[in-house]
C-alpha cells in the first residue's frame, strides 16, 4: 500500500478555495515558515480510497477476538452508542448554563452526571466520585493529588513517598512523581501477591500513600489487602485502589469497604465505554470519607429538586475544562442502567469465569505463571517453550495468522516470556472453545515444525516487523 | 572487565575499578532480561549520585528500565558511544558496553555489594 505521500502530485487538490474577497493581511516574518509543509497533494476520492483501505487494516474488537490481558478490550454495546448520539446529548455546549434563556436546559445533563457519580461511588463504597478527569491515568494523578492535598492539609510535611508493588498498574509510579512524590517499589511474593513482611520493610512514617490494584496485573487478588490497610493507616498513609481492574470484582466487594481511601475508575474497562488510547476517555475518582473535602471541583449539588454547580471550600480546583469528557461518562451511565444491579454482577462473574475457563483448558500445555486462582485474566509463561527456541513473541504473530488479536506478551516483566489472556465477559463458550483449541494447535506446532511459528505472520498485509529498527530509527516523513 | 573481580547489586549493576576509578554497568542476565536494547540515558557529567539513586535509563523493546548506581561517587566519565550504538549493551555487558564511571567511590561501601560468588547464588534463587 502506498503513502498517502506517494500518492502527491503537484497542483492537486480536494478543496478549492473562494478568491480574496477580503484585503489580503500580511503575517509578520517571524510568524512565517521558511518553507512550505510538506503536505501531500491528492484529490478527494485519493483521500477517501486511502482512509477506506486504511481502516480495513484495522483490528477492533467488532472484527475479532481481542484477549489482550490488562487492557480490558471489552466490547460496547451499541446502545451507549444511541445514547450518547441523542441530539439532547450530543448537542449541548459547555456553556449553555451561562446563557439566562438555556440554562434550564442543562438540568437533564447535571441530573446525569449527578446520577452517575453516586452510582459510581455506590459500586465502589466511596462517599463520591468526581468524573472530571478524562483518562484512567489522569485519574491517577488525580488521586495522587488528592492525596498531597490531605497531607498537606494535616501538615503532614514529612510525607514524601509512595509505594507501589510490582504487580501494580504499570502507570501508577508516573503518577505519584507528577504528584510530588518519590516513589519506592516493593516486589510481590513467588505466588503473585504482595506480602505483609515485604510491605513491612518498606513501610515507615515517611510513606503518604500505597497505591495498590486489586485483582493485580497478575490477575490474582491480593487477599492481604485488608492487614496492608490496616498497617497503611497506622501511620496515616492513604490506600489508593487502582481501578484497572474493578471489572473482576464489581458487585462482588467495595474497595472501599477492604480499606481503601481513593481510587480511580476505568470507565472503557469496567463500563464499556470506547477504549480511549489517547482519547476521549474518562478516568473518574472516587473518595472516601477522608479525602471528600478535597474532590476536582465544580461539582453537581442537588437542592429542592434543582441541580447547581458548588466548588467545595478545600478542592483541589478543576482537573479539566468543565465537565471532562461528558459523553464519555454518558455511555458509562448508559450502560450501567442496561445492565442494571444483578446485571453488572453477571458481568463480573462471567469476566472471572471465562478467564479461568480458558486456564482450565490450556494449563496443561502451556505453564501458568501463578499457583492460584485467577480472577480475570489469565498468565503463563512461555519460558519451556521458549527454551525450545518458540517464544511468547512467535505465539503472538501466530495467532496473528489465525486472525485473532495476540494477547498481552512480555508484560507484566515479573514474569518470563509472558502470556497474558483476558478473554472479557462477552465472548461465547464458542469463541473461547475456538480460540483455546488453536493455542493448542499451536503449542504441539511449536513442538513438531517450530518454524511455521518463528516465520508468522504470513497472512497479515506486512509480515514479521523489525522491532528494534522501528524502536532505534524512527523516520516519520511528516516531521 | 573480569565479570569474576566485579561487585553486583540486587537490581543487576554491576561496578568494577578502572585505574583508580569504577564503572559501573548492568549484568549479562540484565542485558539477557531486557532483550534487545534500543536506547539508554546517561547521567550528567560531575553529578553527585547516592547509592541506589536513578543515575541512567535503558529501553529495549519489551520495557524502559531504571540504572541505580550502585555505591555513591561522582560521574567523572559517561561512554557516550551507547547514544548511537546501544545494542553494545547487549553485545558486551562487561566491557564496551558500560554506562558510567565513578570517582570518590568509599571502598567499604562496596563490601555491602554482592561478589560474583554471591551473584550467581542469587540469581539462582531468582530462578527457583
Amino acid at each position: 500500500m502506498q503513502l498517502i505521500f506517494e500518492k502527491s502530485r503537484a497542483g492537486r487538490r480536494a478543496i478549492n478555495f473562494d478568491a480574496l474577497d477580503v484585503p489580503e493581511a500580511k503575517l509578520a516574518p517571524e510568524l512565517c515558515r521558511a518553507n512550505a509543509a510538506a503536505l501531500p497533494e491528492v484529490g478527494e476520492l485519493d483521500v477517501v480510497r486511502h482512509f477506506t483501505h486504511l481502516s480495513q487494516r484495522n483490528v477492533g474488537i467488532d472484527d475479532t477476538f481481542y484477549p489482550l490481558g490488562s487492557c480490558t478490550m471489552k466490547y460496547n454495546p451499541k446502545i451507549a452508542e444511541v445514547v450518547a448520539a441523542m441530539p439532547g446529548m450530543a448537542k449541548l455546549h459547555p456553556h449553555q448554563s451561562s446563557s439566562a434563556a438555556y440554562a434550564g436546559t442543562v438540568q437533564g445533563a447535571y441530573a446525569l452526571i449527578h446520577e452517575l457519580e453516586a452510582m459510581l461511588a455506590e459500586i465502589a463504597g466511596m462517599k463520591a466520585a468526581s468524573i472530571q478527569p478524562i483518562a484512567g491515568a489522569h485519574g491517577e494523578l488525580t488521586g495522587a493529588l488528592l492525596m498531597a492535598a490531605y497531607h498537606r492539609d494535616k501538615g503532614n510535611t514529612h510525607k514524601d513517598t509512595v509505594i507501589v508493588p510490582d504487580s501494580a498498574h504499570g502507570t501508577n509510579p508516573a503518577s505519584a512523581v507528577m504528584a510530588g512524590f518519590k516513589v519506592v517499589e516493593v516486589p510481590s511474593d513467588s505466588d503473585g501477591t504482595l506480602h505483609v513482611d515485604k510491605f513491612q520493610a518498606v513501610m515507615n512514617d515517611r510513606v503518604a500513600g500505597v497505591m495498590l490494584t486489586c485483582p493485580n496485573t497478575h490477575g490474582l487478588f491480593e487477599s492481604n489487602v485488608a492487614r496492608i490497610a490496616e498497617l497503611a493507616h497506622e501511620v496515616d498513609a492513604l490506600l489508593y485502589y487502582d481501578g484497572a481492574n474493578l471489572n473482576a470484582i464489581v458487585g462482588q466487594c467495595r474497595p472501599g469497604d477492604l480499606g481503601f481511601d481513593v481510587m480511580h475508575y476505568n470507565l472503557h474497562k469496567t463500563f464499556a465505554t470506547p477504549h480511549g488510547m489517547g482519547g476521549p476517555g474518562c478516568g473518574p475518582v472516587g473518595v472516601g470519607e477522608r479525602l471528600l473535602p478535597y474532590l476536582p471541583g465544580p461539582r453537581v449539588v442537588h437542592h429542592d429538586g434543582i441541580y447547581s454547580l458548588e466548588t467545595p471550600e478545600k478542592s483541589i480546583g478543576r482537573i479539566a475544562a468543565f465537565f471532562g469528557n461528558f459523553l464519555i461518562a454518558v455511555r458509562a451511565y448508559a450502560y450501567m442502567r442496561f445492565y442494571g444491579d444483578e446485571g453488572l454482577r453477571d458481568v463480573s462473574r462471567v469476566a472471572v469465569l471465562n478467564a479461568n475457563y480458558i486456564h482450565a483448558r490450556l494449563k496443561h500445555a502451556f505453564k501458568p505463571a501463578f499457583g492460584k486462582p485467577f480472577m480475570h485474566e489469565c498468565v503463563f509463561t512461555a519460558q519451556p517453550q521458549a527454551e525450545k527456541g518458540v517464544r511468547a513473541m512467535d505465539f503472538a504473530k501466530a495467532l496473528l495468522d489465525r486472525g485473532y488479536h495476540a494477547p498481552t506478551v512480555y508484560f507484566p516483566l515479573t514474569v518470563k516470556e509472558c502470556l497474558m489472556i483476558e478473554p472479557t465477559e462477552t465472548e461465547s463458550k464458542e469463541t473461547l472453545d475456538a480460540f483455546c483449541d488453536t493455542m493448542l494447535e499451536l503449542a504441539r506446532l511449536a513442538e513438531e515444525c517450530p518454524e511455521i511459528l518463528q516465520q508468522a505472520p504470513i497472512t497479515t498485509p506486512v509480515g514479521r516487523l523489525d522491532e528494534v529498527k522501528a524502536a532505534k530509527d524512527l523516520n516519520c516523513a511528516c516531521l | 572487565m573480569d565479570p569474576e573481580k566485579l561487585w553486583y547489586t540486587e537490581d543487576h549493576e554491576w561496578i568494577g575499578e578502572v585505574n583508580s576509578v569504577y564503572a559501573v554497568g548492568i549484568t549479562q542476565h540484565a542485558q539477557e532480561a531486557l532483550g534487545d536494547i534500543t536506547f539508554v540515558e546517561l547521567p550528567e557529567l560531575e553529578r553527585e549520585v547516592a547509592a541506589q539513586e536513578e543515575t541512567a535509563v535503558v529501553e529495549s523493546v519489551k520495557a524502559a528500565s531504571d540504572v541505580y548506581a550502585p555505591v555513591s561517587g561522582r560521574v567523572v566519565q559517561v561512554n557516550s558511544e551507547l547514544e548511537t550504538r546501544p545494542e553494545l549493551v547487549n553485545q558486551d555487558p562487561y566491557g564496551k558496553g558500560w554506562f558510567y564511571k565513578l570517582a570518590d567511590v568509599i571502598t567499604d561501601d562496596l563490601n555491602e555489594l554482592m561478589s560474583a560468588d554471591e551473584y550467581r547464588a542469587y540469581l539462582a534463587k531468582l530462578e527457583e
